[in-house]
C-alpha cells in the first residue's frame, strides 16, 4: 500500500463518506436547488415578465436566492453526525478536528454551492440577465458560495446542540454573509454595466481566503464546545 | 524503574449548570485491569466516561496518562484509547463495511482486517447492506467490531452490552479478558454482572466514591 499521510487519508475518508451519504439522500440535496429554481420561475410571474425590468434586478435576485439556498442546507451540516455519535468519534480522533471539519465543508460546497453555480446560467436566462453578466455571475457564485459554506459552518457548529437552532443560526450567520452578498451581486451588476469586475471578484477571493483560514478552526472549536454541553 | 499506572484519576468532580454530578472520584487503572463502573441512573457514569474520553474536561481534579497530565499528551492519549459511547457513531445510511472504513481512517488501525472483524461479530453476511436495515443489536455490533481492529491500549466502553444477545455478551467478555491479558485495560459501565470479576468503582450521586 502506498504511504498516505494519516491526515490525508482521514480527510479523504470523510469526503468519500459524506459524498456517499449525500448520494443516498439525493432528495435532501435537491431541496435547496429546487427552491433556487422555483423562486427564479416565480419572479417573472409575480413581478414582471418584461425583460428590461427583469434584467435590472436579476443580479441581485440570483445572488439572494443562492445565499438563502446555501443557508437552507447549512443547518444540517453537522446535525446527523452530532445525533448518531459520529461527531464525538471525529472529535476523539488523533487527527486534528479541523481537518475533518474542512472535509465536511468541502463536501457541503460540492453538493450545494457547486450545483447552484452550475445551474445559475439557466436562471440567468429565465431572468433575462444580459449576456455580458453570465461569466462574472458564474465566477462570483463559485467563489462566493464557497465562502458562504465556510462561514455557515461556524454557525452550524455553534448551534448544533441547540434544539431548533435554525433561527439562531440565521441570526449568527446573516451578518457575516452580507459582505459576500454585496460584493457578489455588485460584481455581476458591474459586468452587466460594462465596467471592470476585477475589483469585486478580488474582494470575493479575499473573503474566501480569509474564511478558509479562520473557519475550519473556529468551527472545530465550536463543535468541541457543543459536545461539551 | 518504577512502573506507572496507565491511568490515574485523582479527585475528579464535575458540575453541570452549577449542580455537582459527582465529586472526589479517585481511581487507578493499571495494565491488565478491567474496571467496572457501577451506580444508579444519573450517578454520572456516562459523564465520567466522556471525561476519560477527553470530550468533557473535569471541573476539578486531574487525569494522568502514564504519569503525564492529559493536556501534555492529548494526541498520544487519543490514539491510545478507544471510546464507544451510548451513541455508537454508526451512520444508518452506510453499510457496516463503509462505517468501519471511515471510523478506521479517523482512528488509524489495521483497516485490512475489516472482513475478519465483521465475521467475528457475526455481521459478515450483512457487510454490504445498509445499517438502517439492521436491528439495534446488530447496529451495536458494528461499533463493537472496532474492538477487533483496535490497537488502542485503553478501552472505554459505555454500556457495550445494550441490545446484545447472551452469546454476544460472552464473546465480548472473552474479548475484554484477552485484551487485559495482553497488557491492555478496560473501563466499562454496565448494569449486568460480569463473569470476569473486575475491579469495581461505585459512583454515588453527590457522594464519595469507593474504589
Amino acid at each position: 500500500m502506498a504511504a498516505v499521510s494519516p491526515e490525508r487519508s482521514a480527510f479523504s475518508a470523510i469526503v468519500i463518506r459524506d459524498l456517499t451519504l449525500a448520494f443516498r439522500h439525493r432528495g435532501e440535496i435537491a431541496n435547496p436547488l429546487i427552491f433556487f429554481v422555483m423562486v427564479a420561475t416565480l419572479i417573472p410571474l409575480g413581478v414582471t415578465p418584461e425583460a428590461r425590468q427583469l434584467a435590472e434586478i436579476a443580479p441581485g435576485i440570483i445572488w439572494v436566492m443562492a445565499l438563502l439556498a446555501t443557508l437552507l442546507s447549512t443547518e444540517t451540516l453537522f446535525l446527523s453526525d452530532f445525533r448518531d455519535g459520529s461527531l464525538e468519534q471525529m472529535a476523539l480522533s488523533s487527527e486534528s478536528l479541523w481537518v475533518l471539519v474542512l472535509a465536511k465543508i468541502l463536501v457541503h460546497w460540492l453538493i450545494s454551492g457547486l450545483p447552484l453555480t452550475l445551474l445559475s446560467p439557466l436562471l440567468g436566462v429565465m431572468l433575462s440577465l444580459p449576456a455580458e453578466g453570465f461569466l462574472t455571475m458564474v465566477a462570483s457564485l463559485a467563489l462566493g458560495t464557497a465562502a458562504l459554506s465556510l462561514i455557515g459552518a461556524i454557525g452550524a457548529a455553534l448551534t448544533v446542540a441547540i434544539p431548533r437552532g435554525g433561527l439562531l443560526l440565521s441570526l449568527i450567520v446573516m451578518p457575516l454573509y452580507m459582505p459576500v452578498l454585496i460584493f457578489g451581486a455588485s460584481a455581476v451588476q458591474q459586468a452587466v454595466d460594462g465596467m471592470a469586475v476585477g475589483g469585486a471578484l478580488a474582494v470575493l477571493g479575499a473573503l474566501l481566503a480569509f474564511s478558509l483560514l479562520i473557519s475550519p478552526f473556529a468551527a472545530a472549536g465550536a463543535l468541541r464546545v457543543s459536545l461539551h454541553g | 524503574m518504577t512502573i506507572r499506572p496507565l491511568l490515574e484519576c485523582s479527585r475528579l468532580s464535575f458540575e453541570r449548570d452549577d449542580w455537582p454530578v459527582f465529586a472526589g472520584v479517585s481511581f487507578v487503572v493499571e495494565e491488565g485491569d478491567i474496571l467496572q463502573i457501577t451506580g444508579a441512573n444519573g450517578a454520572g457514569k456516562t459523564t465520567l466516561l466522556r471525561m476519560l474520553s477527553t470530550t468533557l474536561s473535569p471541573s476539578e481534579g486531574r487525569i494522568l496518562w502514564q504519569g503525564r497530565p492529559l493536556s501534555e499528551c492529548l494526541a498520544e492519549y487519543r490514539s491510545d484509547c478507544l471510546y464507544l459511547g451510548h451513541q455508537p457513531g454508526v451512520k444508518t445510511a452506510l453499510t457496516p463495511r463503509e462505517n468501519l472504513h471511515w471510523l478506521l481512517a479517523v482512528h488509524p488501525r489495521h483497516a485490512d482486517r475489516i472482513d475478519h472483524a465483521l465475521s467475528q461479530v457475526g455481521l459478515f453476511r450483512h457487510a454490504d447492506s445498509p445499517c438502517g436495515s439492521l436491528s439495534a443489536g446488530q447496529l451495536r455490533r458494528v461499533a463493537l467490531a472496532r474492538l477487533y481492529l483496535s490497537e488502542a491500549r485503553l478501552w472505554i466502553l459505555d454500556e457495550p452490552f445494550t441490545a446484545i444477545d447472551r452469546a454476544g455478551v460472552g464473546e465480548l467478555e472473552t474479548l475484554m479478558d484477552n485484551h487485559a491479558a495482553r497488557g491492555g485495560a478496560v473501563v466499562v459501565t454496565t448494569h449486568q454482572p460480569l463473569t470476569l470479576s473486575p475491579k469495581q468503582l461505585d459512583l454515588e450521586p453527590y457522594g464519595r466514591c469507593i474504589a
